[in-house]
């Protein structure tokens, strides 16, 4: 079984330098489900228990928009990656 | 930057193929059309199972099957119910003189419509974000990309599932997780030669493969495979609602269904060359949103056009691009692009198989949604557990085996559950026939 970054590795990117992506920390840290950093295809979302933060590795996104749909407070600031940045499938 | 300067008659937000056909209809009225897209290059967004269907294409592109990069005709649907380590598979097949559908690379099949579409006088204008619809008076006047602003008579929102544009503009709220399904899908390298013989096909012929159960036994979701010339998509979509519910990877659960003893032996020894992942609208009709708007109409998958029973999507993009093009073609003539005028585009969605579709199956997903678990998971197993039986062997008397397997009906859950069972195929099947 191939495992996530194994996946990730053959996707092709132009990763922009600032993200796309942007939680709103406070409701991160009352949000119970954290829901993002499960059904995320790309495992963009990481929860970092030690400084009570949602880690956003924009640069993996596949720009599908389930994180913005699942957001239980619907407060996930997210928009599509500048034009010639983000995701290129070859193979979609 | 002027206004003037920056005026065309129509701009298409969104290359993929409700946009295409849209753009090209206008520019083959001689109006001015400019498509943008997000992407490097059409179809570098977009993810589909796929195949697109010949008879739609060929409305828009009429001799498409000369020159696009197609990879193989399909022959062959299969339909697998997955039980934990067995299998049921029924498959139709047959070699039509003239094609139903095509597996095609959205890489390739919308680069190439792009650049077919472009020869005909649209203006396709890549890697470049319409952010904002600008709207004036109640009408929407143009667009505001990164760099700048354009200005146009009529905007079409072909910008997809997520479409942001029609949101801004109050033509549908917010999607909700149950009415979007989350697909990620693989495609895996193999011969051609190794193709064709595990899927029992010449090298032009494809198989589709549509799987029921597996890891998704019980769950509103459906896996499948479509063969490439040199390559076997692989993927799977789950509403997204059961896997927030559930709590589920839904990567995780694509490791498992390649596992399965039916489909690994299919993929074995394959490199993975692409993992990918992208949304299908699955609200249907009672999600479709208002569709059209002062000097706006939206499109494909943006407009919820998605007939899921079918798997038809890019079809349903082709046809109402290609008539949100003639209604902007229409208007353009008259001048008119106020909501009325463009509510022509509504009824001629209305008199095509579209919405009349999308109306056949509004229930379809809230029907078996409801009992997800029963017609997708307990009934599928049944079947498998049907043929487990009958082709055992082992000196138990076939009427006493008959029997047991019935009496499993009335026995191993509540018998109201059968009723309930009954009762919902009934009305879904009411509402699919009748109304």
């Amino acid at each position: 079984m191939s495992d996530i970054e194994d996946k990730l590795y053959t996707v092709k990117y132009t990763p922009d330098t600032t993200s796309h992506l942007q939680p709103v920390q406070e409701c991160c840290r009352i949000c119970k489900s954290k829901i993002c950093t499960v059904i995320c295809p790309a495992k963009v979302y990481e929860w970092d228990e030690n400084n009570g933060k949602l880690i956003v590795n924009f640069e993996n996104c596949l720009e599908c928009g389930a994180c913005r749909i699942a957001c239980e407070s619907s407060s996930l600031g997210w928009e599509y990656p500048r034009g010639n940045k983000g995701v290129t499938f070859k193979q979609g | 930057m002027d206004r003037e300067e920056n005026k065309v008659d129509v701009i298409v937000v969104g290359g993929g193929p409700a946009g295409i056909s849209c753009a090209v209809t206008i520019a083959r009225a001689g109006k001015q059309v400019v498509l943008i897209e997000r992407g490097k290059f059409s179809g570098s967004k977009n993810v589909f199972g796929g195949a697109i269907y010949a008879q739609p294409t060929r409305e828009v592109f009429p001799d498409f099957e000369k020159t696009a990069p197609i990879e193989r005709k399909t022959v062959e649907h299969k339909y697998a119910l997955l039980g934990k380590d067995d299998a049921t598979v029924i498959s139709y097949k047959k070699k039509h003189e003239d094609p139903v559908s095509y597996s095609v690379i959205r890489g390739k099949f919308d680069r190439w419509m792009a650049e077919e579409a472009a020869k005909e006088g649209v203006v396709l204008v890549e890697e470049t974000v319409v952010r904002e619809l600008i709207v004036k008076d109640g009408c929407v006047i143009g667009v505001k990309t990164e760099l700048e602003d354009y200005y146009c008579d009529i905007v079409v929102l072909a910008d997809g599932v997520n479409s942001l544009l029609a949101k801004q503009i109050g033509l549908r709220g917010d999607l909700k997780p149950e009415d979007v399904a989350l697909s990620v899908k693989e495609v895996i390298k193999l011969s051609p030669e190794i193709i064709n013989e595990r899927f029992h096909v010449n090298s032009d012929e494809g198989c589709i493969y549509e799987i029921f159960g597996g890891p998704m036994l019980g769950m509103l979701g459906l896996g499948f495979m479509y063969t490439n010339k040199e390559s076997v998509s692989i993927g799977l979509g789950i509403t997204l609602s059961e896997l927030v519910e559930k709590g589920l990877r839904p990567y995780e659960l694509l490791d498992k269904m390649k596992e399965h003893p039916e489909i690994a032996p299919l993929i074995k020894d394959g490199e993975l060359i692409e993992y990918s992942a992208h949304l299908i609208p699955e609200g249907g009709f009672k999600k479709v949103p208002i569709l059209f708007g002062a000097g706006v109409m939206v499109c494909g998958d943006a407009a919820m056009f998605v007939n899921n029973l079918h798997w038809e999507g890019t079809n349903l993009a082709m046809i109402s691009g290609k008539l949100a093009g003639e209604t902007a073609v229409i208007a353009l003539g008259k001048g008119d692009f106020s909501e009325h005028a463009l509510s022509r585009y509504q009824q001629e969605l209305e008199e095509s198989f579209i919405m009349k579709d999308l109306r056949t199956y509004k229930d379809l997903m809230s029907g078996i949604g409801e009992r997800a678990p029963e017609f997708l998971g307990y009934y599928p197993q049944k079947i498998n557990s049907f043929f487990e039986m009958f082709t055992s062997v082992d000196s138990i008397p076939k009427r006493k085996k008959y029997r047991d397997f019935i009496k499993l009906f009335f026995t191993e859950r509540k018998i109201s559950e059968l009723f309930k069972d009954i009762w919902s195929a009934i009305k879904l099947l009411w509402s699919i026939l009748v109304k």
